[in-house]
């Protein structure tokens, strides 16, 4: 053909992209959290099923409505909303007030996300500032955990997920004791291991058939969900090393000085929340810091504040606070680990440039 | 850097893998395109003075012969592409965009286009100021893209010397393969040219680094290179950018260019394997450049192919022989570093190593641009090891000024590789490119 008649497209180089986008990693986010979901509806029942829903929906409501009216272009089709809904029902008890869990969506979404300016602009996870804000409005339905594999669960509601807005809870301890099966408490590991000094079998631990919020239970399938996101590249695999493993450590230390009352490393590692918390929570990308050295200390910081808070603290479980305070000290620590570049002078500067005159 | 590649330990830790997109040309032999009915001879092909023209309208030049001398040291002479007449000296389009002085040539159609300029010379004789002053003479510049004049590179400032000639045979931009068919047809040439830079600059040893993914390449060479202990090829990683000199002089030494610096800091000196093929073959004939290996390649061109093609051959001309569709966007050079062109009125002159033609598909839909979630993969990325998602948050902002002294924008040499990766999409060395430009502007005020 002749070339003459054309019109060329001008723009600058590179002229290659990769064909990974934003969306591309939230939409593979949501594949790993998925079978997190479906298990935790297998282990709590209708309950679990209503909160991810509530949760998921009210976020997405939320971002969509204030696009809307901030007269911006609505940004769910990132998914970055429907990830922190997930997460948000993933991390409460199973048979959390689907209104409070209503509640918190909207405060995950329009304080702690879209006040800020929206994705990449937040500086803590929204799903674990909404917790932490129904954690401090409803102190009593947030530690109200029941027991998993309940008797008629997919026939019939947790009692208290259809409490009435702003009236007082009925107690769920009764209904607890009535459906559960036998050996299945309706305290978690970490506060039976804390307030009464009895241990959880490394079974129960591993496949998450024991009290706890929704999806945070099985460690094991958190770590596979998790794997799957390293292995393709989209959450950085030093953040959970780093994170569990001085967690690891920590933990380690406190059983060496007293065995009888802090529990084991491994204990440490497969209890309450931290699993979760270091595959999903910590690897947010927009709240960790962005250099190498950086992520390692990040890492490291969450992991020890965690059993810190656990062993010292009057919560039985510190992820939540440790990854919220690993947030806040984010940007300082990127500041601080800023990588040597190429051909760097002395130390951190480069040397001075000589400028051509234009 | 990535679990895997962290665990095996494998390669230098930055720098991008991307899809390679040589297998169009790379087994094909250089072919030479036919001689334009005019070329067009920019005054002004190098990084330097432009050259000064010293034939008139009318006049016949015969293939070789000097149509321009060079405007002081930091210029290079032409030479006449072939034997035809001078028709004008006028402005002529560049890729730049900007129009600079050219001599239009028609070259005879009956014309048997031989050298005849040029004489046989002694290198072993010359000293090494002849030998410097001849390559000039040849017109050669760096064919590897930067059209930098290669004997000003090879005049050391005082007090400075050179141990080692790097010599860059990586050509790790996608499309690309002139460099590789270089090395493959002509290996001698390759290292003639070595020892001729070699004795001219003093050096103890070179170094030749080949991208491992031309082990054809690596072997011509490696058995070319058989009677000379003093060459070594070494092949290196496949990872954009190792034919950048800063990372290349790193995979092979382990030595780093102080910020601002060059080569000759460390002792080093770099050439790109074109180049020195080039004065290996002019040199002991003592002729000019007149032609270059450009690949012609992409979705867009029936015929790709590495061909031989007369400095001056205007574009359109070039990519009529070869054959186009669906064009949409025409580049020169690789696709990472490669300007797109707006015009194909532009001629091919010494730094242009390739030519390539996108068509609608590749270039597809204007890709939405999301905030930075911060995934470090520029970080990541990153060569030279700057943090690309500040300095774009920073460029947002307008704070070019900080992006300069507190987080090094002046050692990007933009390889493109963060916006490459990037899945936010956000065009960060284009921000870089104009952060920079802001910088000068506002020096120059001051």
């Amino acid at each position: 053909m002749n070339p003459s008649s054309r019109v060329f497209e001008l723009r600058t180089s590179p002229h290659l992209h990769t064909p990974r986008t934003v969306e591309t990693i939230m939409r593979n986010v949501i594949y790993a959290l998925l079978p997190i979901c479906v298990y935790a509806i297998w282990l709590f029942g209708l309950s679990a099923l209503a909160l991810l829903v509530t949760t998921t929906a009210s976020c997405v409501f939320t971002e969509q409505w204030i696009c809307r009216m901030s007269g911006r272009e609505s940004s769910i089709g990132d998914l970055s909303a429907a990830i922190t809904g997930l997460l948000l029902g993933l991390i409460l008890p199973p048979g959390f007030p689907l209104w409070m869990a209503a509640a918190g969506g909207f405060i995950a979404i329009a304080p702690a996300k879209m006040l800020f300016g929206g994705l990449g602009f937040n500086v803590f996870n929204p799903a674990l500032v909404a917790r932490a804000f129904l954690q401090a409005a409803f102190p009593v339905a947030i530690t109200a955990y029941t027991p998993a594999l309940a008797l008629h669960r997919f026939v019939e509601l947790i009692p208290s997920t259809l409490a009435i807005p702003l009236m007082k809870a009925q107690s769920i301890v009764a209904w607890s004791n009535s459906v559960r099966v036998d050996a299945f408490s309706g305290a978690t590991p970490l506060m039976m291991q804390k307030f009464d000094h009895v241990s959880t079998g490394l079974w129960a631990l591993l496949s998450g058939q024991r009290a706890g919020s929704a999806g945070e239970t099985p460690a094991l399938l958190i770590l596979v969900c998790g794997g799957y996101l390293i292995v393709r590249k989209m959450a950085d695999w030093r953040i959970p090393v780093a994170m569990l493993g001085s967690a690891g450590i920590t933990g380690a230390v406190f059983y060496m000085i007293d065995p009888v009352r802090y529990p084991t490393p491994v204990f440490v590692l497969l209890s309450g929340g931290l699993m979760m918390g270091a595959m999903f929570m910590a690897t947010d990308p927009v709240a960790s810091p962005v250099t190498p050295t950086g992520v390692w200390i990040y890492g490291a910081l969450m992991g020890s504040i965690t059993v810190l808070i656990r062993s010292l603290g009057g919560l039985a479980e510190g992820v939540m606070y440790a990854i919220l305070l690993g947030n806040a000290v984010s940007p300082l620590i990127d500041n601080l680990t800023q990588p040597r570049t190429y051909g760097a002078q002395g130390k951190g500067s480069s040397a001075p440039k000589k400028e051509v005159g234009a | 850097m990535h679990l895997t590649s962290w665990l095996t330990g494998n390669g230098s830790p930055r720098g991008i893998h991307i899809p390679e997109f040589k297998e169009a040309t790379c087994h094909l032999p250089i072919r030479r395109l036919p001689f334009a009915p005019l070329l067009i001879v920019p005054l002004s092909q190098h990084t330097g003075s432009p050259a000064v023209s010293i034939v008139r309208e009318g006049q016949e030049v015969v293939r070789g012969e000097p149509i321009a001398r060079a405007d002081g040291f930091f210029s290079v002479p032409m030479h006449a592409p072939a034997t035809g007449r001078i028709e004008c000296i006028a402005l002529a389009q560049t890729a730049r965009g900007d129009r600079t002085p050219a001599i239009y040539l028609r070259p005879y159609p009956g014309a048997s286009q031989e050298i005849l300029y040029g004489a046989p010379q002694d290198i072993e004789r010359m000293s090494r100021e002849e030998i410097i002053t001849a390559i000039q003479d040849t017109g050669v510049v760096g064919l590897g893209g930067a059209a930098f004049p290669t004997h000003v590179k090879m005049k050391l400032p005082e007090g400075k010397s050179v141990d080692t000639v790097v010599v860059n045979g990586c050509e790790c931009e996608p499309y690309l393969t002139t460099d590789h068919r270089v090395m493959v047809e002509q290996p001698s040439q390759v290292l003639y040219g070595t020892r001729i830079v070699m004795r001219a600059i003093g050096a103890r040893r070179a170094i030749v680094g080949v991208e491992d993914n031309k082990p054809d390449a690596i072997e011509a060479l490696r058995k070319a290179a058989g009677a000379h202990p003093e060459i070594t090829i070494r092949s290196v990683p496949t990872k954009y950018p190792e034919g950048a000199e800063k990372i290349l002089i790193k995979t092979l030494l382990g030595k780093e260019i102080p910020s601002g610096g060059l080569p000759s800091d460390i002792g080093l000196a770099v050439f790109n394997v074109a180049t020195l093929a080039q004065i290996g073959d002019l040199l002991p004939r003592h002729q000019g450049l007149i032609e270059r290996v450009v690949t012609i390649t992409g979705p867009g061109v029936v015929k790709p192919g590495n061909y031989l093609t007369a400095l001056g051959t205007p574009l359109r001309w070039a990519l009529e022989q070869v054959g186009c569709k669906n064009v949409s966007s025409v580049i020169l050079g690789g696709p990472m570093m490669g300007p797109a062109i707006s015009s194909l009125e532009v001629p091919l002159t010494k730094g242009v190593t390739g030519v390539l033609v996108l068509t609608a598909l590749d270039l597809s839909e204007n890709r939405k641009v999301y905030p930075c979630i911060k995934c470090a993969a520029c970080v990541e990325a990153c060569p030279v090891q700057l943090n690309p998602s500040r300095l774009g948050l920073l460029a947002r902002k307008e704070r070019y000024e900080e992006m300069e002294t507190q987080f090094h924008l002046n050692d990007c040499f933009e390889c493109g590789s963060c916006s490459y990766v990037c899945p936010a999409n956000i065009p960060l060395v284009q921000y870089f490119r104009v952060s920079k430009q802001m910088n000068r502007e506002r020096k120059a005020r001051a």
